[in-house]
């Protein structure tokens, strides 16, 4: 009979529904904290709690380390945007419990936690994890230490600079495509949007020379000693020439139709851009080197190249540290683990599955010499030890993060939706002001 | 009422006879006392776990919210008395007004096609038809999607290079659309969303109240030669009235608040575009809060988020008056 159909028909609704209101519930719990610390069966349990890719999952090293020490488990969890795993990790500090035993800590917060934050972290000096303190490259550790010498964190990573490039695009476009004749013709970043003009003249329909003015800006700014805070921690942003010269040339390339106008991390066209070609450059802090073989994947090997940035310069980009909230309950195991995490040998095999460049000195040595098969097989290892050789000792401030974020959205409004660039320089100060004072 | 009416029948006035008390001797009994407590605290007792819960999850924040918005208040430090100077802040904020002026224009946008979809989907499902309980409940299974699944797929959807409707446009030789970076674009995009989302949920409401009108009267009004539009805006409609304010209410105050769809759209950052175009009210509040660690402002802009909630569903609830009572000193029809 009818009747029966129908009600058949409709359970199986009532259950996809169900299904689907469970999954949802699924979704939530995923993001909930890992438990705290503790012990299960004679196995202390270590919570690592990350965001992004720190690469220690991706290169195996928990089930080393676990391995290694059969009284260890490693609880891994991981926040894919730093904008959202910050801000939670902050509650968690705050009312003192919630947060695991190792918590990561990316480069434009770490003056926050130096300055407002110390008493919140374990002061690593005191822990397994102090005789490491001089194995990093001296201003990364010097950032993550107070003014009475505390030290919160230990480095991961940094990030020296270099230019990725699609060499398929550019012999398409009529440019030179090895990595030294392209150095050689680029002294300057104004040499830079002049190739990104040829380019342009020359290029495949629907490809643009560089993804984004926000990725170009930030390239530049990289290079800068200082930034948007002088020595003394005050905020420079509008006075700094420097800042200045990089938006309006960022600017400048987003106007006159050298970028894809892809806002980087968030469209989700930027993703798929690696794969497609919808650009063919971009600024490539050494974390982006697994971005990029992430995004485009395999079909995308042998396409790119990697080359410096322009004059040879030396930059950085991001970077991250490892600490270890005073509230955790298995600080001296939770140490010896971050201690083994940032080792050389360690930083170094992230290096070689991700990419991202090691912080500490003894890595460094040890990756020198690597090159990357997916990438042409370019040398870099020698490209990001240079860029990290000449990069200046940038002065960190606490509202680099708000200022970076505010200069980015800028220059996308100024690519797409046609703002004048001193109207969006105004508007980008004028939003860093009035959330700083 | 005339004057000729009778004074209020008589035997209401009085009161019901005294039942002859039983000589009760000494003080009434400890067990008697508290069967007379019991029946006079009883409901309350009953209704208190929900009113306790209230207070602590509801009330208080609600006021603390008050408290934090009159502070100067960043993550990790002490809070600083402030007065009214976050308030102050908001109102001479260009920033506050766009996301009262999009907020307001999503919401029209998101509401009124959604409430109107589903009163037309309603009224089709009410008729006999095959398979009606298969399609009454798949019609909620958007609202059972999560927000972050729904809001990713339609992100894909919406994007500029290889997305699903600049394809469909491409096949009637429109131009590629850069939804997510265009003002309007953005807002329709979103719009789209929440209104996938939530014309299921409305619809089975006014289903519901659709059922609670008796079918007699469509019988009556088909016999009469009446089409299903004219039986829809004569019988439907009028019987509708409380439930369509409902929706209407519950609809506004989603609109206000509207955050996840907007906030997922732009990629978990809560600018909503790079001109704010499609910053929310809600977008606002997080930024402030979460973004930049101003938890004060962020606390002055939930207040008057809240605020204009109320003052929004007193104006629905007052329109709706309204129009029942021209309706009932009859004005229209």
């Amino acid at each position: 009979m009818d009747t029966r159909r129908t009600r058949t028909a409709s359970v199986v609704a009532t259950l996809t529904v169900g299904a689907l209101a469970l999954s949802a519930c699924g979704d939530g719990a995923s993001d909930e904290p890992a438990a705290a610390g503790g012990t299960t069966d004679g196995r202390t349990t270590i919570t690592v709690a990350l965001f992004g890719t720190f690469g220690y999952e991706e290169s195996g090293l928990f089930e080393q380390y676990m391995e290694e020490n059969p009284d260890i488990l490693i609880q891994y969890e991981s926040t894919q945007g730093e904008d959202k795993y910050w801000p939670a990790l902050q509650t968690k500090l705050n009312s003192g419990s919630g947060a695991a035993d190792i918590q990561g800590i990316e480069v434009a917060r770490i003056s926050e936690v130096t300055a407002n934050q110390a008493d919140l972290w374990t002061d690593l000096r005191d822990t397994p994890a102090g005789e490491r303190v001089g194995d990093y490259v001296s201003w990364k550790a010097d950032a993550a230490t107070t003014a009475d010498g505390k030290v919160v964190g230990l480095g991961t990573d940094i990030g020296p600079m270099a230019l990725c490039y699609r060499s398929d695009l550019f012999e398409a476009a009529g440019l030179p495509t090895e990595p030294e004749e392209l150095a050689a013709r680029m002294g300057s970043w104004e040499d830079f949007i002049a190739l990104g003009e040829e380019f342009q003249a020359g290029a495949p329909d629907g490809t643009a020379f560089h993804d984004s003015a926000g990725g170009l800006y930030n390239a530049i700014v990289s290079t800068e000693e200082q930034i948007y805070h002088d020595e003394s921690g005050e905020l420079v942003l509008e006075s700094n020439q420097a800042v200045r010269d990089a938006f309006d040339l960022a600017a400048r390339a987003g106007q006159s139709g050298l970028t894809a106008k892809l806002e980087q991390f968030v469209d989700p066209s930027w993703d798929a851009g690696f794969g497609s070609g919808t650009f063919a450059s971009i600024a490539c802090p050494s974390w982006m080197i697994g971005y990029i073989k992430g995004k485009a994947g395999d079909a995308g090997s042998g396409q790119w190249n990697i080359t410096t940035l322009p004059g040879g310069q030396g930059g950085n980009w991001g970077g991250a540290y490892l600490g270890i909230p005073e509230a955790s309950e298995n600080k001296e195991e939770a140490a010896e683990l971050l201690a083994w995490l940032t080792d050389a040998e360690q930083q170094a095999a992230v290096f070689a599955n991700v990419g991202n460049f090691p912080s500490n000195t003894g890595a460094i040595a040890l990756v020198g010499d690597t090159t990357d098969e997916y990438f042409n097989d370019a040398p870099i290892g020698e490209v990001f030890t240079t860029s990290a050789e000449n990069a200046p000792t940038q002065i960190l401030g606490p509202h680099d993060g708000v200022a970076k974020n505010a200069m980015v959205q800028a220059l996308l409004s100024v690519e797409v939706n046609g703002v004048d660039p001193a109207d969006a320089w105004e508007a980008g100060v004028s939003q860093v002001l009035n959330q700083v004072r | 009422m005339t004057s000729t009416v009778p004074v209020r029948s008589a035997p209401d006035a009085v009161p019901p006879p005294i039942p002859p008390r039983v000589a009760e001797p000494g003080p009434p009994t400890w067990r008697s006392r508290l069967f007379r407590w019991e029946a006079g605290a009883a409901p309350y007792v009953y209704v208190a776990p929900f009113f306790l819960l209230f207070a602590a999850f509801g009330l208080f924040p609600l006021i603390y919210t008050v408290w934090v918005s009159l502070h100067e208040f960043r993550l990790n430090s002490e809070m600083t008395w402030v007065g009214l100077d976050n308030f102050v802040w908001l109102f001479t904020n260009e920033k506050f007004y766009n996301a009262l002026l999009k907020t307001f224009t999503i919401g029209v946008l998101s509401t009124v096609p959604q409430l109107m979809l589903a009163l037309g989907l309603a009224h089709l499902l009410n008729y006999r038809m095959r398979a009606r309980n298969f399609f009454r409940i798949s019609m909620i299974m958007p609202y059972a999607t999560s927000v972050a699944a729904s809001t990713l797929v339609f992100a894909q959807i919406f994007g500029r290079d290889g997305g699903f409707a600049n394809w469909m446009l491409s096949l009637v030789g429109l131009d590629a659309i850069d939804w997510r970076n265009g003002d309007l674009t953005a807002q329709i995009a979103i719009a789209v969303i929440v209104t996938w989302r939530w014309t299921g949920y409305n619809a089975l409401i006014y289903l519901a109240g659709m059922q609670s009108i008796s079918y007699d009267l469509y019988e009556a009004a088909s016999l009469d030669g009446a089409s299903r539009w004219q039986q829809f805006r004569h019988i439907t409609l009028p019987g509708l009235r409380p439930t369509i304010l409902f929706t209407v209410v519950v609809s506004t105050i989603g609109a206000t608040q509207l955050f996840g769809e907007p906030l997922l759209f732009g990629g978990g950052t809560p600018n909503g575009g790079a001109v704010n175009q499609y910053q929310t009210v809600g977008l606002f509040m997080y930024q402030q809060g979460w973004q930049y660690g101003s938890l004060g402002r962020a606390a002055a802009v939930a207040w008057v988020t809240f605020l204009l909630i109320v003052v929004l569903v007193l104006l629905n609830t007052a329109i709706m008056r309204l129009r029942t009572a021209q309706r009932l000193s009859g004005g229209d029809d």
